[in-house]
């Protein structure tokens, strides 16, 4: 069983790196249709091979080594990689979903001048995302972790004329950069603490140590940091919003299905750690809630379907964060999966949208498209449902699994994510019925249609799996036997063993109901302002209440950030060249050398040729010396 | 004849015969010669044996009285910045635009340049180092002085007066250690070494102070670094090329290779000042390139901000962790690196400027639309600067902070500032530079041709092998490294 593993892993991110370097170099040379056709191809392959090592992998894990990378003194690190249950979820969410959003690419950019690029791009992502969950050490996880950092920035910013999108990528970059500084001097504490970034040795020495010691808390803490900045969350979330910018399939990919995730699978990943610092588990659970609800009050209020979604996906994130905070590892990788199949779904139903009403994106120019994209509105209603927790779809499994572990924790902790859960269920129907009833408010000049099969077919898939994805996990309560706990459970086991004092009880099936109580109550509402009051939000400029007023604006985070700290970096930059470095540093020195000028203009007059002087000076010498003997 | 010695001979006889080669053939002539050393070099390095000690040494008496030999050799941390050097001479030759002012001098001078760079890093005896130390500052003293920009006679004074007051006090230092040997008095290395290691605390944070200064000029390390930005930017491109991808790292070899084991107490007792002032300097330097309008000159700055980092990892001999064998490997590859990725930005900013007559960032904008070659290996070259994983950046500032940190954990946070700082200039650069739509300046931008993309694709090579395959170079200096700083 191992054998195959051993043989076939090394293939998995093989495959997409191909399809970069094969679309990368040739680009315009290549019929737009072969490179369409070699992305997808390359995406097939290592979805392929992802289910083989999915099929075969054993509890334990198994090791994979490709290459020396790394030897310099005592720090050693190599390209290898760790398959276990935990990696290669992720590897058939990264290749799956990723194949899906890959084939819609092929209808959605079909049109772009530079469509080959972003499929040369895409491929890239997926082989970075690939390292950031085969890798079996934190350093490789790193180099993964800013390889899809990189490929966020240039799918961001891939329609390059536009400076707001370019903007937006530098954000990002720069945003995750800060992240990833507290992700590096975490691991090179790991490296310190442990010897090796490698997991196996981490974890196997981790138990050494004892719960609550302070270099584990520093190292999961500072771990935490990175997280914040891929995962978007509080204070390192505004990037994500603003990443909407770049098209409709990379905010599927990157920006809700894989690349924000990893945060949570860093954590899930050094559950051993967080287990041994109840602190940082604290820091995680709480960052996750405020999150979480957070992000659903703004989401409220905005008309872009793109940045509803986007603060939806900030909302989620917080959920999986505080699954990951009260200890419940294997319900937050579920929800990441079942998250993967549904904000993809709506992501790239929302693209379809946007492609039927030619580029279109404000909710408040839509309406009545029910009849006109059909599919479209039946995939994306089953999203909603999805995410709204309407059993039996996918949303409704995972997202009660998250919330039944966070009452056992802390009843506070079960209401915020309740609280999130009637907004999410708010503003997603509020984003569904603007969009797909009522009467068309796009004018006379636009035709909405639907969009081609190559875009249907994905999202039906994605449909499929929103509506099913959640059987995994049915709970022992619903008479379900909790099949992904069960196969996570080697990896979490250890984890969950060090974890201070039993978990407290919940009544799961009582939660269950309210919170469907819950939604629905919150759905009805939406039905009410938005079906039958037929209320639509009001244009721009519009004055608006207060509150609606700071939602509207996202609590002002953005400009709060630019008069803290961009503009005054600015400043201080100006002030280090004009002053410091101008004024002060180098007129030492050039006063320096007028100092050595003015020295020199005085030892001249030594030189003068005067012989009576030279004489003079001589004889004063020879006392001195003579005088200096004697002493 | 050794092989080290054939290195430092060929561009010598060759810098001679330039001047005689025909102008029309001077180019060809000055890229077949350095192409011919890099080739010998090349040789020399995948044959070069896993040891620590000196290969490929001549030694041969030049002044009996005074204790001075032609002793040259490699060990591996030479060997690296041999390879170095005759890789990218080649490159800037080629970059070179044919024209009329660009006279066989021209060529020559940089071919002289070589041969003195490869004696300063292959001399085993005190006093010969010290001279190809100061032959390297004659030609490229006339490169700047003769081709420069406009301001070029002041900024080029400046940075000859400054350096060179900092290698007198090199002088003085070596000098004392000399008198410091036994018997008749030798500059032989082993022995100056010796000599060091047996001074009192006293004498030795002196000496520390005297070669400090020197190399600390020359890298150069806040707040010694204000002659830098405005040679870099006055300087021809050819020069700047020279200065910053390999001249500097004269300073950094000349701190491993003589303060580093000549000097423990020294070290021990001032390279925490030291560190301070690189780390200060990374920062300082990182938040100026922020706002420069001139692309030059935000490189100018980049490039103090990423030596602040190599020069905070390697003024430490040993902490907790061990002897700090990463931290001068790391510097080992990050000059590596760093020479790759500056060579080839200032490359870049040569052909904006040729192509534009600018350098002002606010007039630049959309070469990508009209140059999609161009703004790819830009955009490459980029990565490597901020230290992008896979890419050459990486390794070497990882190992660097890392090692930083074993020391004191809060300067490696510091200077792990310049991963988001790095992220701020350079993008926002590249922003401005290459994407959004052309500007009037831009409008007739073409594509790399066919010789800049000979000068840029080995430099890209390079990015990508560093960063994904570290070990080859890594491996030929891990032994020098480690004999270096346990001593003999």
């Amino acid at each position: 069983m191992k054998d195959i593993i051993q043989q076939v892993a090394v293939l998995l991110p093989l495959f997409p790196l191909a399809g970069f370097i094969i679309i990368g170099l040739l680009n315009k040379r290549l019929s737009r249709t072969l490179a369409g056709l070699i992305a997808c191809g390359a995406l097939l392959a290592s979805f392929i091979v992802a289910f083989i090592i999915f099929e075969n992998v054993s509890p334990q894990g198994t090791e994979v080594h490709v290459m020396d990378w790394i030897n310099a003194g005592n720090f050693t690190a190599s390209f290898s990689f760790l398959l276990d249950p935990l990696s290669s979820i992720f590897l058939l969410i990264i290749t799956g979903v990723g194949f899906l959003i890959h084939v819609y690419s092929v209808g959605y950019m079909h049109d772009d001048d530079n469509q080959n690029i972003f499929f040369a791009y895409l491929n890239l992502f997926i082989f970075f995302m690939l390292m950031l969950v085969m890798g079996n050490s934190y350093l490789l996880m790193f180099v993964g972790w800013e390889g899809v950092g990189l490929c966020s920035y240039l799918l961001i910013g891939f329609w390059f004329k536009n400076k707001s999108y370019n903007d937006a990528a530098k954000k990002a970059f720069i945003m995750n950069r800060i992240g990833d500084l507290g992700f590096l001097i975490g691991m090179i504490l790991i490296f310190k603490t442990f010897g090796s970034t490698d997991y196996k040795t981490v974890f196997s020495q981790a138990n050494g140590f004892f719960s609550g010691q302070g270099v584990i808390t520093s190292i999961t803490l500072l771990l935490f940091i990175g997280a914040m900045g891929k995962s978007a969350q509080i204070p390192l979330y505004t990037w994500l919003p603003d990443a909407m910018a770049g098209p409709t399939p990379v905010s599927a990919l990157i920006h809700a299905a894989t690349m924000v995730t990893a945060g949570i699978y860093m954590v899930a990943r050094s559950g051993v750690l967080y287990a041994l610092a109840p602190i940082s588990m604290t820091v995680v659970a709480i960052t996750g809630a405020i999150t979480l609800v957070f992000a659903a009050t703004i989401a409220l209020t905005q008309n872009d379907i793109k940045k509803v979604l986007a603060y939806s996906t900030v909302s989620q994130l917080g959920y999986m964060f505080l699954g990951l905070g009260v200890g419940a590892f294997s319900a937050s990788v579920f929800h990441v999966m079942t998250h993967a199949f549904f904000k993809a779904l709506l992501f790239l139903a929302a693209g379809s949208v946007i492609h039927g009403l030619h580029g279109e994106q404000d909710i408040r120019k839509m309406g009545g498209l029910k009849s006109k994209l059909p599919i479209t509105y039946i995939v994306f209603f089953i999203g909603t449902l999805a995410i709204a927790g309407i059993p039996p779809f996918a949303g409704f499994f995972s997202k009660d699994d998250i919330l039944a572990h966070a009452y056992a924790s802390s009843p506070v902790y079960y209401v915020i994510g309740l609280l999130g859960a009637i907004m999410t269920s708010f503003y997603m129907f509020r984003l569904l019925f603007l969009t797909f009833f009522g009467e068309f408010r796009g004018g006379d000049k636009i035709h909405p249609h639907e969009s081609p099969k190559v875009m249907t077919v994905p999202l039906m898939v994605l449909a499929l799996l929103s509506t099913i994805g959640g059987f995994l996990g049915v709970p022992e309560v619903l008479g379900g036997s909790n099949r992904i706990d069960k196969f996570l459970e080697p990896v979490f086991k250890p984890a969950q063993e060090k974890m201070l004092g039993g978990e407290g009880s919940a009544p799961e099936m009582a939660l269950m109901v309210v919170a469907v109580i819950a939604a629905v109550v919150a759905i009805w509402y939406a039905y009410k302002k938005y079906i039958q009051d037929k209320e639509v939000p009001a244009p721009e400029g519009q004055r608006i209440p207060a509150l609606q007023k700071v939602l509207y604006n996202k609590y002002y985070v953005d400009e709060i950030y630019s008069a803290v700290i961009t503009k005054p970096l600015d400043k201080i930059s100006g002030f280090l060249e004009s002053i410091v470095e101008t004024r002060f540093i180098d007129s030492i020195v050039n006063k320096t050398g007028t100092l050595v000028n003015w020295v020199g203009g005085l030892l001249r007059y030594l030189q003068s040729g005067n012989v009576d002087f030279y004489i003079f000076v001589m004889v004063v010498g020879v006392v001195l010396m003579i005088f200096f003997k004697m002493m | 004849m050794e092989k080290t010695a054939i290195l430092i001979l060929i561009p010598f006889i060759a810098a001679l015969t330039q001047l005689f080669v025909p102008r029309k053939y001077g180019k060809r002539f000055a890229v077949g010669a350095s192409l011919l050393t890099f080739i010998v070099a090349l040789v020399t390095f995948c044959g070069f044996p896993s040891s620590g000690d000196y290969q490929y040494v001549t030694n041969v008496t030049w002044i009996q009285s005074l204790g001075i030999n032609f002793h040259v050799g490699m060990d591996g941390i030479s060997m690296l910045l041999v390879l170095l050097t005759t890789f990218l001479v080649p490159l800037i030759v080629l970059s070179v635009v044919q024209s009329e002012t660009r006279t066989p001098v021209f060529y020559s001078l940089i071919l002289f340049m070589e041969f003195a760079l490869i004696g300063v890093f292959t001399s085993l005896d005190g006093f010969l180092f010290y001279v190809f130390w100061e032959l390297a500052l004659i030609p490229i003293y006339f490169i700047c002085l003769l081709w420069g920009g406009e301001r070029r006679a002041s900024v080029t004074l400046k940075f000859f007066i400054y350096t060179l007051a900092g290698s007198l006090f090199m002088l003085v230092g070596l000098v004392f250690l000399y008198l410091h040997t036994p018997g008749s008095h030798t500059f032989d290395i082993d022995a100056l070494y010796k000599a060091g290691r047996a001074l009192d605390l006293r004498s030795q944070v002196y000496l520390f102070i005297f070669f400090f200064l020197a190399f600390g000029i020359k890298m150069p390390v806040f707040p010694l670094h204000t002659w830098q930005p405005d040679t870099y930017t006055e300087a021809p491109t050819q020069g700047t090329m020279l200065l910053s991808g390999i001249m500097l790292k004269m300073g950094i070899y000349g701190v491993i290779r003589w303060i580093l084991p000549v000097l423990p107490l020294g070290i021990a007792q001032c390279g925490s000042y030291v560190m301070w002032l690189a780390i200060i300097g990374v920062i300082y330097a990182s938040i100026i390139a922020i706002t420069r309008s001139d692309i030059k000159r935000l490189i100018a700055y980049s490039s103090i901000a990423h030596v602040g980092i190599i020069a905070a990892g390697i003024f430490f001999v040993s902490s907790e962790n061990g002897l700090n064998i990463n931290g001068v490997q790391g510097a080992m590859l990050q000059m590596l690196a760093h020479g790759v990725n500056v060579v080839g930005l200032f490359f870049i900013v040569d052909i904006i400027q040729r192509r534009t007559n600018t350098r002002k960032i606010a007039s630049l904008g959309g070469l990508r639309l009209k140059a999609p070659f161009f703004a790819t290996a830009f955009i490459i070259l980029t990565l490597g600067a901020v230290a992008l994983p896979l890419t050459d950046g990486f390794v070497g500032e990882f190992l660097l902070i890392n090692s930083i940190y074993m020391f004191n954990p809060i300067m490696a946070v510091l200077g792990g500032l310049t991963i988001i700082l790095g992220a701020v200039y350079m993008l926002r650069m590249y922003q401005r530079v290459v994407l959004g739509e052309p500007s009037v300046e831009t409008e007739n931008f073409f594509d790399l041709t066919l010789n800049e993309k000979a000068v840029l694709i080995p430099l890209l090579i390079m990015v990508i092998l560093i960063g994904v395959c570290p070990n080859i170079f890594l491996k030929v200096s891990e032994p020098a490294v480690r004999k270096l700083l346990t001593g003999f």
